[in-house]
């Protein structure tokens, strides 16, 4: 919100000179509203592994996190291209892996990576497209860098925080919506039903019929599945609902079966289709690999795009970015130490109390090391996992993230904070909703953002401007 | 529609109207208990019982029919799978399911409403505060009915919503009349005695029948005009006649809707024609208990029917 020199950023200006305008007693008695909404509404995340607190609220902070017009410019023309890049790299990587050949990428990354999947060899998806939704997360350093933290081309979640905040937002301070011009982000799910609709299979005609797959209630999406179902008018189904019916994926409906053309899966790889991956799931649809690969169906996102999600791939991004779009990378990576790499090891060992290391399959801030806040015992416990198994992990940096106020009982308090924009993919073009889910560490000090540890979420601006 | 999905409405709406008569029978249990003494108290809480057909489940837990243990177990025990608030959440559990086909007003209404019970219930609930309670699991299903009915579309999630709660509902009305008429007197020479009208009164107060009763039938209070009135009055919402009715015009719908008639049709012809016509007098004729048990059972294959035709479970 302020510049070093003490100054309000241009972003904020709008915002600053309203809430400076604001009666304190009147700002606590909004924050408290906004928890009886979000427990009314039911919009929760539930945590694995407590009993007591199956679904959880996740905490919402009611200060907006807000970009200029042009620094959104920007950063779409980097998510963009990093993309596209993405959704090369998967068509390559499933066909003549060039990038290997051209030896840019060592080929062990991928084999020993679990979420490649052999049965897509030689399959493209309908109308090419592997990453028909991306979260890319990114964090600030500085008034113009913006770095890409993680790329999530599995199936994100967070997207229905980035609506449900808005409109918390919107209903709590409605006036404050008529000062600050904001772009809007309510219609996200009309775009996912029209891109998603683009990509459908050949026989599916004029309109396609969409439904989402969620594992089911205790799934700790499930309300996000649930929610863009009920945005997009599409039917939310479960594995039971579906059967392959004469070559074609059909769902049970009250008339019979009807036909699916493009299935927005929120259920893991492994998962999808007990003949072919685990064959003790009760999640997935069995013979649905057989359709998908005769072309009876899309997919999204594709089998096998988890690949992407690969820290270790991530350290080659700036790599692929260039060797598929010609171009330097618009958006750079966090500086990345791979521990399979014997120098970057040592110096990872040497400086374990400065970095953080990551899992290389891990995610949701699961299985990690934050080298300034962890304790010596810690810090030796990870050495010994590191040094049994280097290649399963990455490390980097602790950054000096810029950081966003939050509202506190004591007024505002800066935390960290980064970024997840959603990205669409379809044969008519990537299309990036302004704005994304902002998740916020509130822990004074703390780096870690992620939901299940204890992080909140904010509305995201874009000013349209 | 998904037949799940179908199936998920249908027991939401059961569930919630199921939670509902509860409350009303222990709310008239309780006045039973209260303006009584304590033998009989007993044995109006055993009936409460009777009638939820709890009570096997209840006595592998108590040597007694204290009303403090009969509404424990009834209204939270973790014992008691068909305890208030277990119906409270798997109506919110179906909810769940099934979010993507109700309106967010009636998801709320729900959702809400099993907070509620989860925090009156989370210890167990005083003689002083069981009205309170009670009037609040009421609200919270009259609640969830009028979002129904004010932002629901009238398609097809909506007649299996009706059918749910009617279907219900005429299962409930029937075994609290079944309940009083066959089980609760000692002999037949009480009939007419205050033991007796005051049970009728009962029956009345725990379909919440009273008032209207006596709007319709000033002073008098006898086996025979109250289950004409509880039966066969299609001016009454909990009346058999009255839910039959609902139901008939939803399987209407449908059929209209879906454009076929299946054997739940068939069948709510045949239950319908085992309704029309009949008077009081031919209902007593044949006797009231095995009509009351062809009743239910009637329902139970209609409620199949349903399941079958809408491909609720395959």
């Amino acid at each position: 919100m302020y510049a070093p020199d003490g100054s309000v950023r241009d972003a904020y200006r709008g915002y600053n000179e309203w809430f400076g305008q604001q009666n304190a007693s009147w700002l606590k008695r909004k924050d408290f509203e906004a928890e009886g909404f979000f427990r009314r509404t039911g919009i929760t995340f539930n945590v694995y592994g407590e009993d007591d607190a199956e679904e959880r609220l996740i905490p919402f902070d009611m200060v907006p996190r807000i970009i200029t017009g042009a620094e959104w410019r920007r950063l779409s023309k980097g998510i963009e291209q990093r993309v596209r890049a993405l959704n090369a790299f998967m068509h390559d990587l499933y066909h003549r892996q060039e990038i290997i050949r051209s030896g840019r990428l060592p080929e062990r990354l991928f084999r020993n990576n679990t979420a490649w999947l052999p049965q897509m060899v030689g399959f493209t998806p309908p109308g090419g497209v592997y990453t028909h939704i991306t979260g890319i997360d990114l964090v600030r350093t500085g008034p113009d860098d913006f770095l890409v933290l993680e790329d999530n081309a599995r199936t994100p979640s967070g997207v229905s925080y980035m609506l449900e905040n808005r409109e918390t937002m919107m209903a709590m301070f409605p006036e404050l919506f008529s000062k600050v011009k904001v772009r809007e982000v309510s219609d996200y799910p009309r775009r996912l039903a029209k891109s998603l609709a683009a990509c459908a299979p050949p026989g599916a005609g004029a309109n396609p019929n969409i439904a989402v797959l969620t594992p089911g209630i205790y799934n700790s999406a499930y309300y996000e599945h649930a929610f863009l179902a009920d945005q997009m008018g599409a039917e939310l189904v479960e594995g039971s609902d579906l059967r392959v019916v004469d070559g074609k994926v059909q769902m049970r409906t009250t008339t019979g079966f009807t036909q699916v053309d493009v299935l927005y899966r929120r259920v893991d790889d492994e998962y999808l289709d007990p003949l072919t991956f685990n064959p003790s799931s009760m999640l997935g649809v069995p013979g649905i690999m057989d359709v998908y690969r005769a072309g009876g169906i899309t997919i999204a996102n594709a089998p096998g795009t988890g690949v992407a999600d690969d820290k270790a791939i991530y350290s080659f991004m700036p790599e692929i970015v260039q060797f598929y779009t010609g171009e330097r990378p618009l958006l750079p990576n966090v500086d990345t130490w791979r521990c399979s790499d014997p120098d970057s090891l040592k110096y990872v060992l040497d400086n374990l109390a400065e970095l953080v290391v990551k899992e290389v399959h891990g995610s949701g801030g699961y299985g990690m090391l934050i080298g300034p806040t962890s304790s010596k015992k810690e810090i030796e416990t990870f050495r010994a996992k590191l040094k049994d198994d280097p290649d399963n992990y990455i490390a980097q940096p602790t950054l000096s993230l810029s950081s966003c106020p939050i509202y506190t009982k004591q007024g505002l308090a800066p935390r960290h904070v980064d970024l997840r924009p959603f990205v669409l993919c379809s044969p008519q073009g990537v299309d990036i909703t302004p704005g994304g889910l902002t998740r916020v560490a509130l822990k004074k000090g703390s780096l870690v953002v992620n939901s299940s540890q204890g992080g909140g979420t904010k509305d995201s601006w874009v000013l349209d401007d | 529609m998904l037949g799940r999905v179908a199936h998920g409405i249908f027991w939401m709406y059961r569930y919630l109207e199921r939670a509902e008569n509860t409350a009303r029978l222990l709310a008239a249990g309780q006045r039973m208990a209260l303006t009584r003494g304590q033998d009989l108290a007993d044995a109006e809480w055993k009936s409460v019982l009777t009638t939820l057909g709890l009570r096997q489940a209840y006595e592998a837990q108590y040597d007694d029919y204290e009303g403090a243990h009969v509404c424990d177990f009834v209204l939270r025990s973790k014992d008691n799978p068909e305890s208030v608030f277990s119906m409270a959440e798997r109506a919110r559990t179906n909810a769940r399911a099934c979010r993507s086909a109700i309106t967010a007003e009636v998801w709320e209404a729900v959702n809400e409403g099993w907070m509620t019970m989860r925090d009156m219930l989370a210890s167990p609930v005083s003689d002083g505060s069981l009205g309170v309670v009670l009037a609040a699991v009421r609200r919270e299903s009259t609640l969830a009915r009028g979002a129904t009915h004010g932002s629901m579309l009238r398609n097809e999630t909506y007649s299996f919503a009706r059918l749910g709660t009617f279907l219900e509902r005429a299962d409930n009305t029937a075994r609290i009349l079944d309940v009083k008429y066959y089980l609760l007197l000692p002999s037949l020479s009480y009939v007419g005695t205050p033991l007796d009208t005051g049970q009728w009164d009962n029956v009345l107060r725990s379909l919440s029948a009273e008032r209207a009763y006596r709007w319709l039938n000033s002073g008098r209070m006898d086996a025979r005009s109250i289950a004409d009135f509880l039966i066969l009055d299609d001016r009454f919402p909990r009346s058999l006649v009255f839910c039959y009715s609902a139901m008939r015009e939803q399987m209407g719908e449908l059929a209209q809707i879906h454009g076929f008639e299946g054997s739940a049709h068939e069948c709510m012809r045949e239950l319908d024609m085992r309704l029309t016509g009949k008077s009081v007098d031919d209902i007593f004729d044949q006797g009231l208990h095995q009509f009351i048990q062809e009743f239910l059972s009637g329902n139970q294959q209609l409620a199949s029917a349903i399941a079958d035709d809408y491909r609720f479970l395959g």
